[in-house]
C-alpha cells in the first residue's frame, strides 16, 4: 500500500530505509524513525481500535505518552505483550500488531452494538444494574464483565524476555530533554555536577524538534542536537532516550524504566527489554514539559480528532499529514503553528479561533499567508463514524453560551488546541502542594517539598526565553550547591515569535435538541452527561466523582482529560477550580511492565540458593534435593526404584542397626568470644551456662520476650572465653540479630562479640551404634571412649592432617558425633568417612531419615517450636531455670501459660499400627461429632518409626500428659481420612535415652 | 525508599536495613520484680505517634550494628540516626 499521507521530504525519518510491519494482519511500510502511529497515520490508516465501554472506533489522538486511542497488542518473539501505545511504539522490520478491544474486527465490531444501549451504560453502570436476579451474577453477568474489561490480553506464556534493574546515584537528574531539561543539564554539567538527563522519546530537544525558534545563531532543534551531542561527551553526564522517570518517591529516590530493546526487532539473549534505574539523586530538575489540552466538542471522539501539537509533530518529525483538508480548532496561538506548517506544506487548513480578535506576531504571519481564520467560531460537532468526513460550526457569542448559524463544512481531521497543561506529576508525587494557576487555568507546583525544582513549561511557562533563562540559572544554581564550583556558561539569545493570552473556553455548548456525546475521557468512554449525572446523583468531592464514572482512571491516567473534567465540576458546582483540587497524582506516569518490576528476580533467582561444600559428593550419589531455608538438603538418597518412603526408612534403619552420615553443614552455627560470654548465654538460654566446663557441649532453648521459643541447639565451651554456637538452619539470622540486639541495646556492658560462622564451617553428623568405631578408624591417635569423650564432650583433632572438631551430640537419639572441619575441606572430610565408614556399612541419610529419627526419639524440632509454643508445651520444663533470669522468663508466669487446657507435646500411634496419619490432622474425640467438632490438638510431624516398623506422629495436644493412654480421633478432611488412635509418650524410642550415653 | 544515615557507614538505601520497632523502649532490669501491667507494657504495647518517632534500625547488610533514628511517621523526614547506645 502506498504511502499516500507522507510528504515527499519533511521530517527527521530516515527515507533511505524502508521497513516492513503488519497491522490486523495487513502489510505495510514506513520507514526507519517512524513509530507504528506514524507509519499507520502514512499510510492512510485511522482507524485502530474501539472504545472501552461503546466501542466506537478510535483512531490517533496525540503523538506520545499522552495518547489514549491507540493501544495495541503487540505480537513478537512468538509472544504477545498488550497495552502498547502505538504513538510511542518505534517501527523495526517485520514488527506485528493488533487492534484490541473488537470482535471480529476491528472494522466490525459486535460489541459497538452498546452504542445504541448506551442509556444503560451511564454513569456508575455497574454500581446499578447486574443486581438481580442474584442468581445470573456467576453465570452471565460476572464472565461478561471479565470478558469486556481492560485492553488486550496478558500472555499466558512465561516472559523468556530479560529485564534489569540498576541502582544510580548523581548530583542532578533531569527529567526531559526540552528547552529546560537541555539548558539546565547544560548548566550543570559545565559547573561540574554528576548529571543524568532522562528523555521518554527516542529523540532528544522535546519542543525545539517541532517549535520555529532560533537559540544563538541557530534553529531550535540544531541548538538542541549540538548541547546533546556535548553532554554526551562529557565524563559527569549520563544521558538517556526511552527513558521514563516515572515515578518520584521518598528521599529523593525516582524509578525510571528505560525501553532498552523495545524498538529492534529481535532482543539478543543478553540484552534486557527494559532495565528500571532506581536512581538517589541530592537533587531533581523537573522538566516533564506541558501536554497540549482539548476542546470539548460533539462526537469529539471521532477518528480524525487530533490534538493540534500532535499533528505538527507527524508533519515536523515523520514527514506525515494527519489529513488534507484540516480544521484546526484553537483557543490559543499555538495551533496557529500546525496551520501554518500545513500552509507551508502545501494544504490549505481552516483555523476556527474561540478568541474574537486576537492580536499577535504569529496571527498575523497566518493572516499575511493567507490562511483562512474563522474567529469566534466553534467546532459543534464532528460528522462521521470510522473517519471524519465533515464538521458542523457555528460562530459563538461573546459570553459563550450561544451558537450561531450552524453550517457543515467538509474536512477529514480537525487538529484541536485547548491550551496547555503543565505535568506536574513528578512534582505532585515528591510531595508539593499544587497550586492553580489563573493566568493559564491549570495546576502548576508550589513549594518544594523534597530537593526538586520544576523549570519551562511544567512549571507553567511557556515563553521559551524565560525558559532558557530560569533553566540554564537553575541548573547553575543547583550545581554549585552540590559541587561548590562557579563555572557560569552564557546564556545563549533566544527570538521567537510572542503570543498572546489564550481564551478560557473548554467546552462546546450543545445546540438546541441535539443530544451529541461529547467525550472528556477517551480511553474510559466518560461523557460530559456522565459528569453531570454524577453530580446530581449528590457526588460532590472530585475523588468521588472520578471513581464513580472512572475519569482519569484508564491507563494513561487521564492526561489529557482530567483538568476538563476538573473545569465541569467547578462550572455546574458554581466553584472556582482550585477549590475542586484535583486528584491525587500517583505512580507510574505512564504503565510500566510487571517484568521490569521484578527484574532478574524470577526462577531460581528469585531467592539465593546455598549449597554446602559435599553438595556434588551428594548429587553424584543420587540424592534428592529440598528446600531447607534458602539451603539445598539432600532428602534421601535414591537406590534403584526407591520412592521418598522406601529410601528414607532404609537410611533410618541403618542408622538404628549400623552408622549412617548427614550433612548438618546448614546448621546456623555463631562465634562467641569475650569475657562476659557465660553470662551472655545465661540471659539468652533458660537454662544454666555459668558453670559449663571448657570442652563440653549443652543444649539450650532461648526464648522470645513473650515466653514462646524461638530457638534450639546446642552451645559448646571451646576455651574459657570462646563458645561455639549453632541454631536451627531456618533460624540462624534470626537468632544473630536477636542476640546482637541484646549485646548492642540491652546490655551494652557485657563485652561480648558474635559473629555467624555458618559458612566457615561443613559438618556432618555420625550417628548410629557403630558410631565410635567408625570415628576411632578416623581419629586412631584420639581417645574416643566413653570416658575419653563423654556424651556431650568435645574435643579436637587431626584429620589426615586437617583440623578438625569433634563433638558428641546426638539428634538422632542414637550414639552419635558432629565432626566439622573447614569449609574448604568439607568434601575432603565426608569421602574420608565414607570411605572408612564402608567396612561398617555405612549409608549417607537425608532430611527425611533425620525427621524420622528424631519424631520416633521425641525430640521437638521446628514443627513443634512453630512460634506458638512455650517451654512447657514441649516437654522443656527441666531446663527451665528457677534461680536465674533469663529473655522471656517473666512472660512465663502469665495465667494462660500454665492452664491445664494449654497443649503439649505427646506421641500418637494409630490402632491399626498401619494407616500413617497425614501431617495437620485434627485430633478430636469423636469422628462423627456436628460441626465444627471441637478441636484438642493437632498432628506436628508424622514418620514411619523404623524401631518398632508402624507409624508415628508427634502431636500438640490439650492437657496433653493426662491424655496418654486415651484414645482419640485423627481427622484428615483434606486427606478425607479419620483414623482412630492412641496417645503415648512422645518419647517413644528409648525412653531414659540410655543410647547416646553408651 | 527511605536514604538512613547509619552513624558507622554514612548515607545508604532503606532495603540494606532492617526495622526494629520503637526505639525508646527499655527493658526491664534482669532479677527486677515487676508487675503484669509494667511486663505487659514492655512486652506488647507500643504508641504509633502521628509525627516524630524515635525507633530501631539494624543495618543488617551493611555494619551489623543496631542505630537509633529519629523520623517523621507522616512525611518519613529523618531528623537524626545516632548509635544505640546514645540517646536522640
Amino acid at each position: 500500500m502506498s504511502q499516500t499521507y507522507r510528504l515527499n521530504n519533511s521530517g527527521l525519518i530516515n527515507r533511505d530505509k524502508k521497513i516492513s510491519f503488519k497491522f490486523n494482519g495487513k502489510k505495510y511500510f514506513g520507514y526507519e524513525g517512524d513509530t507504528l502511529a506514524s507509519a499507520l497515520l502514512a499510510n492512510g490508516v485511522h482507524l485502530v481500535g474501539r472504545s472501552f465501554k461503546y466501542h466506537r472506533p478510535r483512531g490517533f489522538f496525540g503523538a506520545g505518552v499522552d495518547e489514549p486511542y491507540a493501544i495495541v497488542q503487540m505480537v513478537r518473539n512468538n509472544e504477545t505483550e498488550p497495552n502498547v501505545r502505538a504513538t510511542e511504539q518505534e517501527l523495526f522490520e517485520g514488527l506485528e500488531a493488533k487492534s484490541v478491544n473488537c470482535w471480529p474486527s476491528v472494522n466490525f465490531d459486535i460489541g459497538a452494538i452498546n452504542n445504541f444501549f448506551n442509556k444503560f451504560l451511564p454513569a456508575g453502570f455497574y454500581y446499578k444494574t447486574f443486581m438481580w436476579p442474584k442468581s445470573f451474577w456467576h453465570r452471565i453477568y460476572e464472565p461478561f464483565i471479565r470478558k469486556a474489561a481492560g485492553f488486550g490480553v496478558a500472555s499466558t506464556k512465561y516472559d523468556s524476555e530479560r529485564y534489569e534493574h540498576k541502582y544510580e546515584y548523581c548530583d542532578l537528574l533531569i527529567t526531559g530533554s526540552g528547552p529546560a531539561g537541555l539548558a539546565g543539564a547544560y548548566a550543570a554539567a559545565k559547573n561540574g555536577a554528576r548529571i543524568i538527563l532522562a528523555e521518554e522519546k527516542p529523540r532528544f530537544g522535546g519542543s525545539l524538534l517541532t517549535s520555529n525558534v532560533n537559540i544563538g545563531n541557530q534553529s531550535g532543534k540544531d541548538w538542541a542536537d549540538k548541547i546533546i551531542a556535548e553532554l554526551k561527551e562529557m565524563p559527569n553526564v549520563t544521558v538517556k532516550n526511552r527513558a521514563q522517570v516515572f515515578g518520584y518517591y521518598d528521599h529523593n529516590m525516582l524509578v525510571m524504566s528505560e525501553k532498552v530493546s523495545d524498538h529492534l526487532p529481535k532482543t539478543k539473549k543478553y540484552i534486557p527489554k527494559q532495565r528500571l534505574w532506581y536512581v538517589r539523586a541530592k537533587e531533581v530538575l523537573i522538566s516533564s514539559g506541558s501536554i497540549e489540552r482539548p476542546i470539548v466538542f460533539g462526537n469529539n471522539d471521532t477518528p480524525g480528532v487530533v490534538l493540534a501539537s500532535a499533528a505538527k509533530e507527524y508533519l515536523k518529525i515523520y514527514g506525515v499529514l494527519v489529513g488534507k483538508k484540516p480544521i484546526i480548532f484553537t483557543n490559543n496561538d499555538s495551533a496557529y503553528e500546525t496551520a501554518i506548517e500545513f500552509k507551508n506544506n502545501g494544504i490549505e487548513p481552516i483555523i476556527l479561533d474561540t478568541r474574537s480578535n486576537p492580536k499577535s506576531e504569529i496571527v498575523d504571519e497566518a493572516k499575511n499567508l493567507g490562511i483562512n481564520i474563522k474567529f469566534s467560531h466553534v467546532v459543534v460537532a464532528a460528522n462521521g463514524y470510522k473517519k471524519i468526513n465533515s464538521a458542523q460550526i457555528a460562530q459563538i457569542s461573546a459570553n459563550k453560551k450561544d451558537l450561531g448559524i450552524i453550517e457543515k463544512i467538509n474536512c477529514d481531521c480537525i487538529c484541536v488546541s485547548g491550551f496547555w497543561t503543565p505535568s506536574i506529576h513528578l512534582s505532585s508525587q515528591s510531595g508539593n502542594k499544587t497550586k492553580f494557576d489563573d493566568k493559564i487555568d491549570a495546576f502548576v507546583p508550589g513549594k518544594s517539598k523534597q530537593n526538586e525544582t520544576t523549570v519551562g513549561s511544567a512549571n507553567g511557562i511557556f515563553n521559551l526565553e524565560e525558559t532558557i533563562n530560569t533553566s540554564f540559572e537553575k541548573g547553575y544554581e543547583l550545581s554549585k550547591k552540590i559541587t561548590n564550583k562557579d563555572n557560569k556558561v552564557s546564556i545563549p539569545q533566544v527570538s521567537e515569535k510572542n503570543y498572546t493570552s489564550h481564551d478560557k473556553f473548554w467546552c462546546v455548548p450543545l445546540p438546541d435538541k441535539k443530544n451529541y456525546k461529547r467525550f472528556l475521557d477517551f480511553q474510559n468512554d466518560v461523557t460530559v452527561s456522565d459528569i453531570e449525572l454524577a453530580l446530581r446523583e449528590g457526588y460532590r468531592s472530585i475523588e468521588h466523582v472520578k471513581r464513580y464514572t472512572t475519569l482519569g482512571m484508564a491507563t494513561d491516567q487521564g492526561k489529557t482529560s482530567n483538568l476538563n473534567g476538573l473545569q465541569l465540576v467547578s462550572d455546574v458546582e458554581n466553584k472556582i477550580v482550585p477549590s475542586v483540587g484535583h486528584t491525587t497524582f500517583r505512580p507510574p506516569y505512564t504503565p510500566v511492565s510487571i517484568g521490569a518490576i521484578v527484574g532478574r528476580e524470577v526462577g531460581k533467582h528469585s531467592k539465593p540458593t546455598r549449597k554446602s561444600p559435599m553438595h556434588s559428593w551428594h548429587e553424584k550419589n543420587n540424592a534428592v534435593f529440598v528446600d531447607a531455608g534458602i539451603w539445598l538438603r539432600p532428602r534421601y538418597y535414591k537406590k534403584g526404584n526407591e520412592g521418598l518412603f522406601e529410601a528414607s526408612k532404609r537410611e533410618a534403619e541403618n542408622v538404628r542397626k549400623n552408622v549412617g552420615v548427614c550433612d548438618v553443614t546448614t546448621l546456623g552455627k555463631i562465634d562467641i568470644k569475650g569475657p562476659d560470654s557465660a553470662e551472655f548465654l545465661n540471659r539468652v538460654y533458660t537454662n544454666a551456662w555459668l558453670k559449663l566446663p571448657v570442652g563440653k557441649a549443652r543444649y539450650g532453648v532461648m526464648l522470645r520476650e513473650d515466653g514462646i521459643v524461638m530457638d534450639d541447639g546446642t552451645t559448646t565451651r571451646i576455651s574459657e572465653n570462646h563458645y561455639h554456637m549453632t541454631t536451627t538452619t531456618a533460624q540462624a539470622a534470626n537468632v544473630l540479630s536477636h542476640l546482637e540486639y541484646y549485646l548492642q541495646l540491652v546490655w551494652p556492658e557485657l563485652n561480648v562479640n558474635v559473629v555467624s560462622t555458618t559458612e566457615q564451617w561443613a559438618g556432618a553428623a555420625i550417628a548410629g551404634p557403630k558410631s565410635r568405631t567408625l570415628l576411632q578408624k578416623l581419629f586412631p591417635d584420639k581417645d574416643l571412649s566413653n570416658e575419653g569423650l563423654p556424651f556431650m564432650g568435645y574435643t579436637e583433632a587431626n584429620l589426615f592432617g586437617i583440623p578438625a572438631r569433634i563433638f558428641r551430640i546426638s539428634f538422632s537419639g542414637e550414639l552419635a558425633y558432629e565432626l566439622n572441619v573447614e569449609s574448604d575441606f568439607g568434601n575432603f572430610m565426608w569421602e574420608k568417612i565414607i570411605e572408612v565408614g564402608n567396612e561398617f556399612n555405612i549409608q549417607p541419610y537425608g532430611t527425611e531419615a533425620l525427621s524420622t529419627l528424631r519424631i520416633e526419639m521425641g525430640h521437638v524440632a521446628g514443627t513443634e517450636l512453630d512460634g506458638r509454643t512455650i517451654p512447657y508445651d514441649n516437654g522443656l520444663d527441666g531446663l527451665i531455670s528457677k534461680k536465674k533470669d533469663f529473655i522471656g522468663k517473666r512472660s512465663l508466669n502469665r495465667e494462660a501459660f500454665n492452664s491445664k487446657e494449654r497443649q503439649k507435646v505427646v506421641g500418637v500411634v494409630p490402632l491399626d499400627k498401619k494407616t500413617s496419619i497425614p501431617e495437620g490432622s485434627h485430633l478430636v474425640k469423636e469422628a462423627n461429632a456436628k460441626l465444627p467438632n471441637p478441636k484438642l490438638g493437632h498432628i506436628s510431624a508424622s514418620c514411619w518409626s523404623v524401631e518398632y516398623n508402624n507409624p508415628f506422629s508427634l502431636a500438640i495436644l490439650k492437657d496433653g500428659k493426662n491424655m496418654i493412654g486415651k484414645k482419640l480421633y485423627a481427622l484428615s478432611p483434606l486427606k478425607n481420612k479419620s483414623i482412630p488412635v492412641e496417645i503415648v509418650s512422645s518419647h517413644y524410642v528409648d525412653p531414659k535415652g540410655e543410647r547416646v550415653r553408651s | 525508599m527511605l536514604y538512613i544515615k547509619c552513624p558507622y557507614c554514612g548515607l545508604r538505601s532503606q532495603n540494606e536495613f532492617a526495622y526494629g520497632g520503637d526505639g525508646t523502649v527499655k527493658r526491664p532490669a534482669l532479677n527486677k520484680e515487676i508487675s503484669d501491667v509494667e511486663w505487659n507494657n514492655f512486652v506488647y504495647n507500643r504508641k504509633s505517634p502521628r509525627g516524630k518517632h524515635i525507633e530501631l534500625w539494624h543495618h543488617i547488610s551493611g555494619c551489623r550494628q543496631w542505630i537509633k533514628v529519629q523520623r517523621d511517621t507522616v512525611t518519613h523526614e529523618i531528623f537524626k540516626t545516632v548509635e544505640a547506645d546514645k540517646d536522640i
